[in-house]
């Protein structure tokens, strides 16, 4: 009997939907935690190039204190309505430059009455795959705090050390802005072990990994140029601040 | 765990849960009989996630839950099953508690998971786990089978664990994530190597090596 065509159909059935519910169950049973680690991850992201993070520290309750977020157009004007926790930003890589909606994370100090540092993600391509991150601009919007990058498939131990914290600082204190005060980004060079310290456009390239670095420098260009406006519109703000507190 | 429980009954009366056959079946897998160094299965799993201490500790407990609990429910079913279909029943029953573990490790140990990625989801090409069903669970009850799960994941964890050591010591001077020279103040640079693949094969092999100079393993001709 348990040789027979119609016993083996039977059998397929019953395991395959007995499978399938219990799948599902987990599936559901699991989604709130971890879609809570997702959204927490983020969150620790977006912090980690603004401060210092340490393990143990109440992400949600720090993110909460001391972000304030909203979405902006390419011409620097706020989206009402979006909610920059919200927005994906592979669906806006994906989408022309000037369709795009841009996320912008303002990170408070301490006590939450004056601002530190900009948080802006960035999205591109690298050698074998996507690779994004996130660059915290200190309050003048020029001076990088801090960098944090991910990647889907980089060559471990070659293009995959953008996610270390070696090369994620050697990011630190570098500008976005040339001499001519328009936007270059900065540049990953060729080779490794070469000194950029005077450089402020420039870093230290990673060895074996040349187009990974490449495509960092060009998803950090990219990024600054879609954030231009912004970014222009509020160094204007500061300055007739400035000009008035005088 | 209710699944242990409906297993117990099916034991004999006559026989301890945990006899002496029932202990050689965790035993055995440990030494003489283990998977990886003996019976050389489930290699690119070890070669992959051993780089550090802490997955490797994962990706063994997963490994043992899943041929633990793979072998328990293909034990009860086992006579159910059409011999023709046999090996789609046996996969399917693996990538649901592959499938389940991974969800769980999304949900609890977030970090992890993403260090193991695509690893876990590959637990179910581990030919350790078919190879158990097919050897063990398919003709034994459900509680010795489910011993013989753990024995032998048991048995892949130890060997995981100790390559992990080795590369992690001497690859990042680190265990657990805790630089172990630096604190003690020796100068130390990673060595590279441990770091690649490459590393864990020469570890094995080097484990392999021991193992079977202390037992005496002979090559059958």
């Amino acid at each position: 009997m348990q040789q027979s065509n119609a016993y083996i159909l039977i059998y397929t059935v019953i395991l395959t939907i007995v499978c399938g519910v219990l799948l599902s169950m987990t599936a559901i049973g699991l989604k709130e935690p971890q879609q809570k680690n997702i959204e927490l991850e983020k969150k620790s992201n977006i912090l980690s190039v603004a401060m210092k993070v340490s393990e143990g520290d109440d992400v949600e309750k720090i993110y909460k204190e001391r972000v304030k977020s909203y979405v902006v157009d390419v011409q620097g004007k706020v989206v009402e309505g979006q909610k920059a926790e919200n927005i994906v930003v592979v669906t806006e890589y994906k989408k022309p430059v000037e369709q795009r909606l841009l996320p912008v994370y303002e990170i408070l100090n301490p006590e939450g009455t004056d601002l530190e540092a900009y948080v802006f993600p960035v999205y591109g391509f690298g050698l074998w795959d996507n690779i994004w991150g996130y660059v915290a601009l200190k309050k003048d919007l020029n001076t990088i705090n801090g960098v944090n990058f991910d990647h889907k498939a980089e060559t471990p131990g070659l293009g995959a050390r953008i996610t270390t914290e070696e090369v994620r600082n050697r990011f630190i204190g570098k500008q976005i802005f040339d001499a001519s005060a328009s936007i270059t980004g900065v540049k990953m060079m060729k080779g490794e072990g070469n000194d950029y310290s005077t450089q402020p456009n420039q870093v230290d390239g990673m060895s074996g990994a040349t187009i990974t670095g490449t495509g960092v420098s060009k998803m950090l260009l990219e990024y600054m140029n879609c954030y231009q406006s912004f970014i222009k519109s509020k160094k204007s703000q500061s300055a007739t601040a400035l000009l008035i507190t005088e | 765990m209710s699944e242990v429980s409906t297993a117990v009954p099916s034991v004999k009366p006559a026989e301890p849960l945990l006899s002496k056959k029932n202990r050689k079946l965790i035993s055995n897998p440990l030494d003489a009989d283990n998977p990886i160094t003996v019976q050389v299965l489930g290699i690119c799993s070890a070669l992959a996630v051993t780089v550090q201490m802490k997955p490797a500790i994962v990706m063994s407990l997963a490994v043992m839950f899943v041929t633990a609990f793979s072998n328990l429910f293909i034990s009860l079913i086992r006579n159910t099953i059409p011999s023709r279909i046999r090996i789609i029943v046996q996969l399917s029953i693996v990538a649901l508690w592959v499938i389940i573990v991974d969800q769980l490790l999304k949900a609890y140990v977030y970090d992890v998971s993403k260090q193991l990625s695509v690893f876990v989801g590959l637990i179910i090409t581990n030919c350790i786990i078919m190879g158990r069903l097919e050897a063990f669970a398919m003709g034994n009850k459900p509680w010795p089978s489910f011993l013989d799960g753990i024995g032998n994941g048991l048995g892949y964890g130890v060997i995981l664990v100790s390559v992990a050591f080795f590369r992690e010591l001497m690859g990042s001077g680190s265990l657990f994530g805790f630089k172990v020279f630096e604190t003690a103040g020796i100068p130390f640079i990673g060595n590279g190597l441990m770091m690649l693949p490459a590393g864990a094969c020469i570890i094995l092999g080097l484990l392999i090596w021991a193992q079977r100079a202390r037992n005496g393993y002979r090559e059958a001709h």
